[in-house]
């Protein structure tokens, strides 16, 4: 848990109080539309089909258990009683009435949440691993360098009218969780082959309408130089990305077109000049940051208590929960529990505000009071005691949290969609809540393992399409939503684009398409073990390409 | 971004100009007495081009009540009632086209 200091609380209150008053004056014909848009994107409210939206920052996905029942409360207060948890550890509002929203933001406020850097050309969110602290595999906490950059960027006024939007990810495990390689830069703490310890540096990653992963153009930076760098790249950017045409404006488009080592010769040209300044990292700076990440006291447990072992060969229910949502922590004795918000029939990554108030509680009562959000719209209580598991299930279940399909093919990331997003083409919420109902037995998904669904319902790939294992592109036909589907994506350490494998098949068959995909891999996979996107990546895309299109 | 006051007003069909109000982006739709309704049965109908350019231009016109005007398509029934005339703008008149979340609430 991160405790804000005076000078975040003051920022964020005089935030509320400036943009209160630039309400007003829009509300009273002051401001023109025009003139009052960038201000409001500045604070995360875009105007979506049906209402006004909310983006609301989540840094580095870590809440106290207060700010989320501030969310529930807002919610509750302003909104229909839900909120959108999303793919960059955001939380949004879809139905937000502009009169409102100060008073929303003046609570947010309180619990030290707004929604600055949500939108615009600048630096947004930034994301880690939602295990960050207590993965077993982690070499650090990844939050501390992501708190470190993120104080650096917010307000900064050089990177505020950046050519783009401008995405960073920190990731200090040897799995990565945080999707490293789709961001703009992607940070990975690792230690070199003298065991000190480093960031590989990534550029130019993200998907949309022209999909690139990053480009390591620093294997190794030593820890004192992430700021400068950091400052280096952003500063290369802000001369050289094109500012002429928005589709060509991201970071990738010019990673690309320079290629990636003249953009890293840029960089390092930009770099030496400031990197023994001001920005090389001060190590009392760092332990101050470092100091406001408390974590619990955790007491001496052991591992696999004897209520636990019980209750898993008593309760199949129990045990499936066990085996799909609960990970291994770095303390003995505790667990890192994933709360699942793709309950069959629902809305991938919603939750209700009743939903989060008892989160929250639980949280309280089994996780010294913390809660994660993760880029794949689930929660996570972090560090839950294992003898405390058969209680938090219970718990979990009547909350309607604890679906055990985490990493399987109903845990489905999907954008909103046309039912909200006023960019959509196509609908993406009721193609997942379909396949999710397909596939609603519990002991053919365990049969399919390990598969990832990603639907987006536009070309900006919100729903991360381009990396899903199936990925499902609505695009529009004619006034018809048509879907394509790509395989063999993947946004993990071995980060991969999906194969297209074909024409684009209608909106009523594309949960057709993915059972046929299912049965065709089913009959491929040489083992029940072999993973779906193994599968894929040995015998590429054909063979599924020649099970759906036979057949129609 | 072109304007819409510059885009070029091809209609082949009835239309009607819709926006979202400002104080709470609820969508609207604008009258033929330079007002503004929630209900589509009471918007402006045309379906000529020089009207429907007199609509928007009087819309965008009204910054202070409503955000974004445009020309949207519409069907009429044999009836003569009013109806979206792509998914679109019916998901803008009937709000989303699944359960919201409260239904699975606690």
């Amino acid at each position: 848990m991160y405790v804000y200091d005076d000078l975040d609380r003051t920022l964020v209150t005089e935030r509320v109080a400036e943009f209160r008053d630039q309400v007003a004056r829009r509300l009273s014909g002051e401001l023109t539309e025009d003139e009052f848009k960038p201000l409001r994107l500045m604070n995360g409210v875009y105007l979506q089909l049906h209402a006004y939206m909310l983006r609301t920052a989540i840094p580095y996905g870590t809440l106290s258990s207060a700010q989320l029942r501030m969310l529930a409360h807002v919610a509750r207060r302003y909104d229909r009683g839900y909120g959108h948890f999303t793919t960059r550890q955001n939380i949004q509002y879809h139905w937000i009435k502009l009169e409102e929203l100060p008073d929303a933001m003046a609570d947010l406020a309180r619990v030290g949440m707004h929604g600055m850097q949500t939108s615009g050309n600048c630096v947004r969110n930034l994301t880690t691993d939602q295990w960050a602290g207590v993965a077993p595999d982690e070499i650090e906490d990844p939050r501390i360098w992501a708190e470190l950059v993120r104080q650096h960027v917010t307000l900064h006024p050089e990177f505020s009218f950046l050519p783009r939007k401008f995405k960073i990810a920190v990731g200090a495990s040897s799995r990565d969780r945080a999707a490293l390689r789709i961001h703009d830069l992607g940070l990975r703490l690792h230690r070199n082959g003298a065991g000190e310890l480093g960031f590989e540096v990534m550029v130019g990653g993200g998907l949309g309408r022209t999909p690139f992963l990053a480009k390591t153009i620093k294997a190794f930076l030593r820890k004192r130089d992430v700021l400068s760098y950091v400052e280096a790249i952003l500063r290369t950017y802000n001369e050289f990305g094109r500012r002429d045409n928005i589709y060509k404006a991201r970071i990738k488009i010019l990673v690309h077109e320079l290629g990636p080592e003249a953009f890293a010769k840029e960089v390092e040209t930009e770099w030496q000049n400031i990197k023994d300044g001001a920005l090389a990292l001060d190590p009392a700076v760092f332990a101050e940051i470092a100091g406001r990440f408390l974590y619990p006291a955790y007491a001496r447990l052991d591992d696999n208590p004897q209520e636990l072992a019980q209750l898993r060969r008593a309760d199949a229910g129990f045990e499936a929960w066990m085996g799909n949502s609960v990970a291994n922590h770095k303390v003995p004795g505790y667990s890192i529990v994933t709360l699942s918000l793709k309950p069959e029939g629902g809305t991938p990554g919603d939750a209700t505000a009743d939903q989060m108030d008892a989160v929250a509680d639980l949280a309280d009562h089994y996780s010294f009071g913390e809660i994660r959000v993760g880029h794949e719209q689930n929660l996570c209580l972090p560090h839950v005691a294992q003898r405390d598991l058969p209680e938090l299930w219970r718990a979990l279940e009547a909350v309607g949290v604890a679906t055990p399909n985490v990493g399987l093919v109903s845990d489905i990331i999907s954008c909103p969609g046309l039912d909200y997003c006023s960019l959509a083409n196509t609908r993406s919420i009721p193609i997942a809540q379909e396949i999710a109902r397909r596939f609603h037995d519990r002991d053919l998904a365990r049969q399919l393992g390990r598969l990832h669904i990603n639907i987006s319902g536009c070309i900006n790939a919100c729903g991360h399409h381009h990396v899903g294992h199936i990925g499902i592109l609505g695009v529009e036909k004619n006034g018809e939503e048509f879907y394509q589907i790509t395989l063999g994506g993947k946004a993990d350490e071995d980060a991969k684009l999906g194969m297209l494998i074909g024409p684009a098949v209608p909106y009523a068959q594309v949960a057709d398409v993915v059972e046929d995909i299912a049965a065709a891999y089913i009959e491929l996979r040489e083992r029940p073990d072999e993973l779906f996107i193994d599968t894929v990546k040995r015998t590429g895309v054909e063979p599924f390409k020649e099970r759906v299109y036979a057949a129609r | 971004m072109t304007s819409p006051l510059e885009q070029k007003i091809k209609i082949t069909g009835p239309v009607v100009v819709t926006a979202n109000r400002v104080g709470d982006g609820a969508v609207v739709y604008r009258r033929g007495d330079g007002g503004w309704t929630t209900d589509l049965h009471d918007a402006a109908v045309t379906a000529n081009a020089a009207t429907a350019r007199e609509l928007v231009t009087a819309a965008i016109a009204d910054d202070l009540r409503a955000v974004g005007p445009y020309i949207a398509p519409v069907t009429l029934t044999r009836d003569g009632e009013v109806r979206p005339g792509n998914l679109r703008e019916l998901i803008r008149r009937h709000g989303p086209t699944i359960d919201l979340p409260v239904t699975f609430g606690i």
